[in-house]
C-alpha cells in the first residue's frame, strides 16, 4: 500500500493530527508526490516552517493558491507533470470573505465587520479557525482548478477537534440561547428580547464592558446571515463524508499519539467520514536484534563489544559508547514497533506507512524527497530503503 | 525561583510542555511545598475546576472557564451571580465577551495562588505550576488580564483583571518558562515568544530546551567508526549487528549536530537562562524519568 493508492480517484485528503507531529511536512509531500503523476493538486496549510515554504518556493504565502514552481523540484528528482499549488491559509481573511459573500449588502458586511463581537468571533471563538479551513476547502473544491485538494488541519490538542469545530461555531451562533437576543422585528434594526436585556445589564455591571450595543448591533447584523453558516458547515459535512474525500492521520509512534490515533479513527467511524490510512512519522525501524539479542551467524564465543573494539582499532571505551549508542536506538525502536503492532492490531485493516526519523530535520527539498520515497514507493522500495537506513 | 508563587509554563504542542510542568511540580513538592499543576482547557470541554491529589503535596486540576466562571458568580456576586450563573443565555454571552474566557482562567490561577483563598475550603498552595495552552495562546492568556483592565475600566471584573496584570507582572511573584525543543519550528516560536512578552513588560525567566541528543564522540573518533562502518561488507549477514551498532552510533550523532546548529539562536538568546534537558531513551515516562527531570531542572530552578 502506498498514498497513490490509497488517493485514487479521491479528490480531497485531510490530513489530521496533534500538533508536532510532522503533519504540515506529510502533507506537502503527499500534495507534491501526487503532482508528480500528474495531478492538478493544491495544499492549504496554516502556519508551515520557514524551511519548507521556502523550499517550495513559497516564501509568501498569500490566501489564494500560489503554484510552485516545477523547475525548483526538478532539481530533487521530482519531476512535477501536473501542477503543484500551495496556499497558506489566513482564517481572519477567509472569514472576512464569507461574510462578504453572505451578507445581503456591503454596507451589511461592513457593519458586521467592524464589530468587536465579530473580531472575536473570527479569531477567537472555538472552531473558527477550522471552520475557515474547511470553508476554504469547500470553495477550493467547487472551483473545479484542482484534482487534489490536501488540507493540513490546524493545530489543534487532539485530532477529533477539527472534526467538530465547525458545527461548535454553528452551535454557538444558532443556539436557542443567542436566537432568544433577537427578536424578529422586520427589516432592518432588530430589538433585544425581553429577557436578554437584563441579563446584558448584570454582565455590564459585573465586566464593565457594555456589551448591550456590541451585542444588539452584532446579532441584529448577523442574525439574517446565521443561516448561511449552517448551510456552510452542512455543505462541508456532505463533501467530507462524501466517496471524494479521504482521511490521513499522521502521528507519531509514541503511546499517546497512537492512543489517539484509536481514538481518532473510532471519532472517524462515529461520524461515518471515509478513514483512509495512518502515517506515522519519526518511526524508528529496527532490523537486527540489538546489542543484546544473539546474532545467529556471528561467533559465539564473541560478543560485540569485543568485536566493535576490535574493529575500532582497540579502544574498548569508545567501543562502549558506540554499544550505549546501539543500546538507546532498541529502546526506541522497541518502544515504536510495540506501538505500531499496537496500531495494526486496533484497526479495522485500513493501512499504515512508517516513516522513518531521520537524523536531520525535515525542510529541504532532497529531505522532502527522502519522505516521498517512502510514501509512494512500493513495499519492495520500502523494505529496500529501510535496509539501508540502520544497517 | 522556585520561590515564587507562580511559574507559567508555555511551549509548543510536542515539546513536552506538561512533562516539564509535572517535573518542576514535583520538584516544589520535593522541598515541601503545597503544590498544584494547573492546566487551562478549552471553554465548554466539561473539565470542571476540581483539585485532585496526586501525591504527597502535589495536585492537580484542569480549568474549564465556563467553570471557573460560575465560580466566580457564586463566590463574588451573590444573589445576583448565584441566578446569571444558572442561565445559559448568561453564559454564552460571558463566553462571547472579547477576552473574559481567558481572564476567568487566569483568574482561577490568581484564586489558587493567594494566600487566603476565596473558595470555601481552599487550602493554601505555596506553588501554582501552570501548564498553559501552546504558545500563541499562552501569550493571550498572560496579555488578557492587562487588555481587559484597559478596555472595561470600571465595575469589579476591570477592578479584579487589573490586580490580577499586576500579579503576573511582578517578578517576585510570578515566573515564566518556555519549553522548546532544538527543532526549527519550536526555536522561531519560543524567540517569537520572548519578543512577544517583552513587548508586554514581561520577561522570559527560563527557557527549557528539551529532549536533547547526547554527543558521544569527537570528531577523531567519528571519523573512526565512519571508517569501520566504510570497511564492512554491507551484505554480509554476519556482520548485520556490528553494521547496526557503528549505523546507530553515527546516526545519534548526527541528530545530535543537527540539534545544536538549531540550538544556537537560544544559547545566542537566552545564555544563562537556558535549561537543556536530555533526551530520555526510555519506552515511556514515568515516575522515575519524571524525578530524573525535577534533579536535572533543580539546579537551573534554584538560580534567582
Amino acid at each position: 500500500m502506498n498514498i497513490p493508492e490509497l488517493l485514487e480517484s479521491r479528490r480531497i485528503c485531510v490530513c489530521a493530527g496533534s500538533g508536532g507531529v510532522g503533519k504540515t511536512t506529510i502533507s506537502a509531500v503527499i500534495g507534491l508526490g501526487m503532482a508528480a503523476l500528474g495531478r492538478r493538486v493544491c495544499v492549504i496549510t496554516i502556519d508551515p516552517a520557514r524551511r519548507l515554504a521556502g523550499a517550495l518556493g513559497l516564501e509568501e504565502l498569500g490566501n489564494e493558491p500560489r503554484r510552485v514552481p516545477a523547475e525548483r523540484l526538478a532539481g530533487a528528482g521530482l519531476e512535477i507533470t501536473g501542477e503543484l499549488w500551495a496556499m497558506m491559509l489566513d482564517p481572519k481573511a477567509t472569514f472576512d470573505d464569507f461574510i462578504d459573500a453572505s451578507a445581503p449588502t456591503p454596507e451589511r458586511a461592513a457593519a458586521v465587520k467592524a464589530n468587536p463581537i465579530y473580531a472575536q468571533l473570527s479569531s477567537a471563538v472555538a472552531g473558527s479557525q477550522e471552520f475557515t479551513a474547511v470553508s476554504k476547502l469547500y470553495e477550493l473544491a467547487g472551483s473545479g482548478r484542482f484534482d487534489l485538494l490536501v488540507l493540513d488541519t490546524p493545530p489543534a490538542r487532539n485530532a477529533l477537534d477539527f472534526l467538530d469545530a465547525p458545527r461548535r461555531l454553528t452551535g454557538f451562533l444558532e443556539g436557542r440561547a443567542v436566537q432568544a437576543l433577537v427578536r424578529p422585528t422586520g427589516v432592518g434594526v432588530r430589538l433585544l428580547s425581553v429577557g436578554a436585556a437584563p441579563l446584558l445589564a448584570g454582565l455590564r455591571r459585573l465586566t464593565g464592558v457594555d456589551l448591550v450595543s456590541d451585542i444588539s448591533s452584532f446579532f441584529g447584523v448577523l442574525g439574517p446571515m446565521t443561516s448561511a453558516f449552517s448551510q456552510r458547515a452542512g455543505a462541508v459535512e456532505a463533501l467530507l463524508r462524501s466517496e471524494q474525500t479521504a482521511f490521513v492521520l499522521v502521528a507519531s509512534a509514541q503511546r499517546e499519539s497512537i492512543d489517539e490515533a484509536l481514538w481518532f479513527t473510532d471519532g472517524l467511524a462515529a461520524r461515518r467520514l471515509p478513514f483512509a490510512g495512518v502515517v506515522v512519522n519519526r518511526f524508528h525501524h529496527d532490523l537486527s536484534p540489538g546489542p543484546d539479542g544473539a546474532d545467529p551467524e556471528t561467533d559465539p564465543g564473541r560478543d560485540l563489544a569485543a568485536s566493535l573494539a576490535e574493529l575500532l582499532g582497540g579502544h574498548p571505551e569508545l567501543a562502549a559508547r558506540v554499544g550505549t549508542a546501539f543500546a538507546d536506538y532498541h529502546v526506541l525502536a522497541a518502544r515504536d514497533g510495540a506501538q505500531l503492532t499496537r496500531l495494526v492490531a486496533g484497526l479495522d485493516g485500513e493501512p499504515v506507512l512508517a516513516v522513518p526519523q531521520f537524523d536531520d530535520e525535515i525542510g529541504d527539498l532532497p529531505a522532502l524527497a527522502r519522505i516521498h520515497a517512502f510514501l509512494f514507493g512500493s513495499e519492495q522500495e520500502r523494505a529496500r530503503l529501510i535496509a539501508t537506513l540502520v544497517a | 525561583m522556585l520561590d515564587r508563587r507562580l511559574i507559567f509554563v508555555t511551549g509548543k504542542g510536542g515539546v513536552g510542555k506538561s512533562t516539564v510542568a509535572h517535573a518542576i511540580g514535583r520538584l516544589g513538592a520535593r522541598q515541601g511545598k503545597r503544590v498544584i499543576v494547573a492546566e487551562l482547557a478549552p471553554a465548554g470541554s466539561g473539565a470542571g475546576i476540581d483539585e485532585v491529589q496526586l501525591s504527597p503535596g502535589l495536585f492537580s486540576i484542569v480549568i474549564d472557564p465556563q467553570a471557573a466562571m460560575e465560580e466566580y458568580l457564586r463566590v463574588k456576586a451573590g444573589t445576583l451571580g448565584g441566578a446569571l450563573s444558572h442561565s445559559r443565555l448568561f453564559s454564552t454571552l460571558a463566553m462571547a465577551t472579547p477576552g473574559l474566557r481567558e481572564l476567568l482562567g487566569m483568574g482561577k490561577i490568581w484564586e489558587l495562588a493567594q494566600l487566603q483563598r476565596r473558595t470555601r475550603d481552599g487550602a493554601v498552595y505555596d506553588l501554582v505550576v501552570v501548564d498553559a495552552p501552546a504558545t500563541g495562546h499562552g501569550v493571550a492568556a498572560l496579555r488578557t488580564p492587562r487588555v481587559f483592565a484597559q478596555t472595561a475600566r470600571v465595575g469589579p471584573i476591570a477592578y479584579q483583571a487589573d490586580i490580577i496584570a499586576s500579579t503576573l507582572a511582578d517578578p517576585d511573584f510570578t515566573a515564566i518558562v518556555a519549553v522548546s525543543v532544538a527543532e526549527e519550528m519550536p526555536v522561531r516560536e519560543t524567540l517569537s515568544l520572548a519578543d512577544a512578552l517583552a513587548a508586554d513588560g514581561l520577561g522570559l525567566d527560563r527557557v527549557v530546551l528539551n529532549q536533547v541528543y547526547p554527543e558521544r564522540f569527537t570528531p577523531a573518533e567519528l571519523e573512526r567508526i565512519r571508517a569501520a562502518a566504510g570497511g564492512l561488507d554491507p551484505t554480509a549477514e554476519a556482520l548485520r549487528s556490528l553494521r547496526s551498532a557503528l549505523a546507530a552510533a553515527l546516526s545519534a550523532q548526527a541528530r545530535a549536530r543537527s540539534q545544536q546548529s538549531h540550538a544556537r539562536e537560544l544559547v545566542d538568546r537566552f545564555g544563562e537562562r537556558l535549561a537543556p534537558l536530555p533526551f530520555l531513551f526510555c519506552d515511556e515516562l514515568g515516575d522515575a524519568e519524571l524525578d530524573r527531570l525535577a534533579d536535572l531542572l533543580e539546579p537551573k530552578l534554584t538560580l534567582p
